[in-house]
């Protein structure tokens, strides 16, 4: 089977992340960037699949010449091959984003679609909802278990209340939550494989898309900060402070 | 003039509390661009929730009540929802956060050509162009975003706009007669619940959550369960603690999982990652228990103490039930 799995460049998930002094953006100097952990999760995903039932695992990024080091670590974890469409950050929302990805899904052609549940750097959680819906396909978010069979996909999300399982018809889209599986670490000879895997470049124009965006940041703040509290000695203190100064018992 | 629609969420045949703050937000919406909000309840045999959303001041409740809409599939609420707010003549619609807006939304925007904001925490002025604040990187940045487009779509974090009270009589409930085609690629195939006699995570006013340095099932259980329940608490949990199986995932607090801001939170034995503190750090009183003084959960504690969790706890449910029974 033939799979599509997304690639995104994202900031270190456990870096600490602060503004530049005009608020123009975040502070990147120094700044480490990985592959968004969720993608990893539907790259393992896709690779295993591929593993098990045959066929290919293509790899596809949204991004400056920078993500194609993500790209690469996605081909040394086992894609095949890799798509860049080269657009940067502050040109797409989300809207744009599942629209490009929508033609290069339609110019691919494969039986699922592979994405992570949410990108860490931007949280918005809307990709790949979005891009079904663009291609009037069915979904399956938030993923901890994939199994196909035949033309179909079984898939558990995990959802309010507990774990939910639907059976999709394929072609289908699949967002990826953490618990799916642990992603596999590249291994030296698969980073050193990676380097001479292909690598498309695209446009947004090559794919007859048109960037406009339905939705613009217009600014960024900090969050406000907590006042540091207090350290308390003894278990009846802390019942004493809750009781009578926080007035929470 | 337009209109705000709120997609209401029904679970256990109940309209779910969580659906007050959308409408919160709906009233809010609908004040700045002059118009009005109304509910939208669907599913089969919804009666009662449409009922229940009836006392909240919208315009109307409309209901599609169809037997093809017996369980939640994306992509067919998506053409429903968004050929109710055509029929209804709503540019806005919102939700509040949780899995099922999370899954849905995205799909209604797509139908409707509208940008969508997710996760918004505030709306920015009074006159268009209407901005709104989103966090972004679990919460260490806040956005300012615009819609460009002339319709949008919303979901609303719940911590953020408070729960509507009942506005005193009836809306007007209003079947609409949308026709549903169930999605034939798509089949739901079960649905395994977590049983649990607590308050739900999203409406407790008190959370007691417990991380890695709980150890184990029965060290979880053992230490939260009587806090728990000397306090009417629900129990949240970090990834850790979810991913080795301890705790269900419905009960993950966090950057991917769920946002919480109850008037007493208290953290057990975790260490107050980033990506843990994007799910409650906004809590009105934030309590840590941790053994390690550098835990960086103190640093948003209002009251830290450091101290072993199973000596700690059991010491203080026995204060608790003194402080409570006196
Ligand atoms: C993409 C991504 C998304 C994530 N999303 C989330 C999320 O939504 N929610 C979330 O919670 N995490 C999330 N995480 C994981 C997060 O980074 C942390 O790994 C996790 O929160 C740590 O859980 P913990 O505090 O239970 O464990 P640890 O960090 O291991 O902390 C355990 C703590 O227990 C203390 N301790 C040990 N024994 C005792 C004792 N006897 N008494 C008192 N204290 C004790 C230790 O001092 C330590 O501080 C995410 C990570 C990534 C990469
Ligand atoms: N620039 C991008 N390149 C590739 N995939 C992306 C990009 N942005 C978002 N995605 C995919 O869409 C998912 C959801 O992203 P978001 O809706 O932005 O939280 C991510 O986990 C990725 O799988």
């Amino acid at each position: 089977m033939k799979i599509l799995v997304t690639a995104k460049r994202v900031t270190d998930p456990d870096a600490k992340i602060r503004l530049k002094p005009d608020g123009s953006g975040i502070e990147t100097a120094g700044l480490e960037y990985k592959l968004n952990p969720f993608c990893e999760n539907a790259l393992e995903a896709a690779i295993s699949l591929v593993e098990a039932h045959g066929g290919e695992a293509v790899a596809v990024t949204l991004g400056d010449d920078a993500a194609v080091q993500n790209l690469r670590t996605a081909l040394a974890m086992g894609a095949a091959r890799g798509i860049q469409v080269k657009v940067t950050d502050a040109e797409l929302d989300s809207d744009l984003t599942a629209r490009i990805l929508a033609r290069v899904f339609e110019a691919e052609k494969p039986d699922l679609f592979l994405l992570g549940k949410q990108a860490v750097d931007g949280d918005s959680n809307q990709v790949g909802q979005l891009v079904a819906e663009v291609l009037g396909l069915p979904q399956a978010c938030f993923a901890s278990k994939i199994q196909v069979t035949d033309g179909k996909v079984l898939v558990t999300r995990e959802v309010d209340g507990g774990l939910e399982t639907l059976e999709l018809t394929l072609p289908a889209v699949i967002t990826a939550d953490l618990r799916l599986n642990q992603p596999r670490l590249p291994k030296l000879p698969d980073i050193l494989k990676a380097k001479r895997k292909e690598v498309k470049t695209l446009t947004p124009a090559d794919l007859g898309v048109e960037a406009t965006r339905k939705v613009e940041t217009v600014s960024y703040e900090a969050p406000p900060q907590r006042a540091g509290g207090v350290r308390v000695k003894t278990v009846q203190e802390l019942v004493e402070k809750l009781k009578n100064e926080a007035k929470v018992l | 003039m337009a209109d705000v629609l709120v997609v209401a969420e029904v679970a256990q045949g109940r309209l779910r509390k969580t659906t007050l703050s959308a409408i919160t937000f709906a009233r809010q919406l609908a004040s700045r661009i002059g118009g009005g909000f109304s509910v939208l309840v669907l599913g089969k045999g919804v009666s009662g929730p449409a009922q229940e959303a009836a006392a909240f001041g919208a315009k109307a409740v409309h209901v599609v009540d169809a037997p093809a809409l017996e369980h939640y599939i994306a992509s067919t609420w998506a053409a429903v929802v968004a050929e109710a707010a055509t029929r209804v003549g709503a540019d806005f619609v919102a939700a509040t956060s949780s899995t099922f807006a999370r899954d849905l939304l995205p799909r209604v925007a797509a139908r409707m050509n509208a940008g969508m904001v997710s996760e918004v925490t505030a709306i920015v002025g009074d006159a268009p162009p209407l901005r709104f604040k989103r966090p972004m990187w679990a919460g260490n940045v806040i956005a300012t975003v615009e819609v460009k487009t002339p319709k949008a779509v919303f979901s609303v974090r719940g911590a953020e706009f408070d729960a509507a009270a009942a506005a005193g009589g009836a809306s007007p409930v209003q079947a609409l007669a949308i026709p549903v085609t169930a999605d034939p690629k798509v089949r739901y195939a079960g649905f395994a619940a977590t049983i649990s006699e607590r308050p739900d995570l999203t409406e407790a006013s008190v959370i007691v959550s417990g991380g890695r340095g709980l150890r184990d099932k029965q060290g979880f259980e053992g230490v939260l369960n009587p806090l728990a329940d000397a306090l009417h608490a629900a129990i949240g949990a970090t990834r850790a603690v979810v991913d080795a199986g301890i705790a269900p995932n419905d009960l993950q607090i966090g950057q991917t999982g769920k946002v919480v801001a109850p008037n007493l939170y208290i953290g057990v034995a975790l260490s107050g990652a980033i990506q843990h503190l994007a799910g409650m750090k906004n809590s009105k009183v934030i309590v840590a228990i941790n053994k390690d003084p550098e835990a960086p959960i103190f640093s948003v504690a209002d009251y830290g103490l450091v101290a072993d969790a199973f000596k700690a706890v059991p010491e203080l449910v026995e204060e608790i039930r003194k402080v409570r029974g006196a």
